[in-house]
């Protein structure tokens, strides 16, 4: 019976210990002085490190969505800049941010875990800590500072890039002229969608980043602790991001 | 002064401290020694505060570093130097720079005060030469004289150590050894070393303090383990007698070098 509470109260005690933690590198916020060189060598590698190959994804979603719109979309009815109208709104919605979290989930997330965890098993956070260092301020805070910052500016390179490889695959592939691709986008526009999109690349850049400060930061049990956490913060920011990604649509669409 | 009042700590069932009460007094180097696993580096985390006692108190100075705010327990460890067991460094960096942390963190030094500082705390463990490399450049015994350096960079009163000499050769560990007396002389830092290693002891300690089922079991000057008929006592220091001051047949040279601590083998008889 207490087994069975300790198990059921397991996910509660997680959920609260990531709020106390994610509420002590808010309120070390102040600080700026102890996570300032950090901040800006981490929008670097999370932000410009990651430009090629969020740059390669979207530049192939967007020219395989395309070719498939144009496949499927073969009626005489249909006008070709449908193509246009179907695949920018899906790129800026949807594809454009949820294909590019997924890529630094793993590449960004990953990366943290694997550093803070290494970091703990070495007892590298004890030695900041007993310097009189806020461990918090120095190591969690920039890490999420610089994802929910360089997220949105990743996902407007995605988006316009993923756009480009649709004209280009349109073009090129000889399904419709970049004019009419582009007129099509221009018919369906909604000015609120860059805006959603905007959102969400926030939210998920907030919950890759602490999910795996979180999980980097409480790792434990050497070498192989470090493995554990580096997998599961890529698998949780996933899940949490599919989670997160259904419910702002649910609550803005 | 730090004193740890009647620790208790618990991780899920097991009970590592079970009411432990030390004093380390200004000044004094204390050993703390015990068996693996009995608790020696849990109770070092206490004093430093990266643990929190399920009961007891820890006082530096008077004050209960468990009641006070966490801006005023960071400023308190300014006062502390530790020394991790397996360095702790920070690998982003080279040994200048770990060395060089604390001063450029804590302090508004100028950059080449900051460099002829951290160079001079090089010096002093005897590792000019490694400034430029980065810590897996570096051997076993090398990172810990930087975390060494790094450790006492920033002055600090007291110097808490976690197994110096540990896996080290016994000339490195003699290096150590010596350091650890110079920083206690020279700088008039109080000192706090675990260890197993009865050589280590003798070679530095004022007073050692042994930790067994959980409380500190003995304690006392180095000098009284040869009239202490504490069996436990007794047991660590015949097993450590055993490895480094009888010659045995299998291990002639090395057992006679170092047989020339006489204390530890004329002082205690051997079963
Ligand atoms: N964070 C922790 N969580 C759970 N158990 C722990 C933790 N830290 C220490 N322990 C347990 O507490 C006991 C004492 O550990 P400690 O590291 O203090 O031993 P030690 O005396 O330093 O040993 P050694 O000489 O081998 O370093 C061990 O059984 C260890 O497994
Ligand atoms: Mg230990």
């Amino acid at each position: 019976m207490a087994a069975l509470t300790r198990r059921l109260l397991r996910p509660v005690h997680t959920l609260g210990k990531f709020v106390m933690l994610m509420a002590q590198a808010v309120s070390s916020i102040g600080e700026v002085s102890m996570y300032r060189k950090n901040l800006i060598s981490q929008m670097t590698k999370i932000g410009i490190e990651s430009l090629p190959i969020v740059s390669l994804a979207a530049f192939f979603s967007g020219a395989v969505m395309t070719v498939q719109t144009a496949y499927q979309m073969t009626g005489p009815f249909v006008p070709k800049s449908v193509i246009g109208s179907i695949v920018a709104p899906t790129m800026i919605l949807e594809l454009g941010v949820v294909g590019m979290a997924f890529v630094l989930a793993g590449r960004v997330g990953a990366r943290i875990a694997a550093e803070l965890g290494t970091m703990r098993v070495s007892d590298q956070i004890d030695a900041l800590e007993v310097m009189g260092l806020n461990s918090v301020a120095y190591l969690i805070l920039p890490r999420v500072l610089a994802g929910v910052i360089m997220f949105p500016v990743l996902y407007v390179a995605a988006c316009t890039i993923g756009v480009g490889g649709g004209i280009v695959a349109a073009d090129v592939g000889g399904y419709l002229s970049a004019e009419a691709f582009v007129q099509g986008a221009q018919m369906y526009f909604n000015p609120f969608d860059p805006f959603f999109g905007l959102i969400k690349a926030f939210v998920f850049g907030f919950l890759i980043t602490s999910i795996s400060c979180y999980k980097g930061y409480y790792t434990s049990g050497g070498a192989e602790g470090v493995g554990d956490a580096t997998t599961e913060a890529a698998v949780a920011s996933c899940v949490f991001m599919l989670f997160a990604d259904l419910l702002l649509a649910a609550a803005f669409l | 002064m730090i004193q740890a009042e009647n620790l208790h700590k618990r991780f899920g069932a097991l009970d590592v401290l079970t009411g432990a009460t030390l004093e380390v007094r200004d000044g004094e180097t204390l050993a703390i020694i015990g068996r693996s696993g009995s608790g020696k580096s849990v109770l070092l985390k206490h004093l430093v505060g990266l643990l929190t006692p399920d009961e007891g108190r820890v006082l530096v100075d008077g004050t209960d570093i468990n009641a006070i705010s966490y801006e005023h327990l960071r400023t308190l460890r300014h006062q502390f130097g530790v020394l991790f067991q397996g360095g702790a460094l920070f690998d982003s960096m080279t040994a200048l720079g770990n060395v060089a942390f604390p001063l450029r963190t804590f302090t508004d030094e100028p950059e080449e005060e900051v460099r002829r500082r951290a160079e001079e705390a090089l010096a002093r463990v005897r590792l000019q030469g490694t400034a430029p490399k980065k810590p897996a450049a570096l051997s076993g015994g090398q990172r810990k004289r930087v975390a060494l350096a790094r450790a006492i960079t920033l002055e600090p009163r007291y110097l808490l150590y976690d197994e110096p000499t540990c896996g080290l050769d016994p000339q490195t560990s003699n290096t150590i050894n010596d350091l650890i007396n110079d920083l206690a002389d020279d700088l008039n830092i109080t000192s706090i070393v675990i260890t197993h290693d009865m050589h280590s002891v003798l070679a530095i300690a004022d007073r050692a303090a042994l930790i067994h089922d959980g409380v500190i079991h003995w304690s006392g000057p180095t000098g009284a383990f040869a009239e202490s008929d504490d069996e436990v006592l007794l047991d660590f220091v015949r097993a450590n007698e055993y490895q480094i001051g009888v010659p045995s047949p299998t291990s002639k040279n090395g057992a006679r070098e170092r047989n020339g601590e006489k204390q530890l083998a004329g002082g205690v008889p051997v079963s």
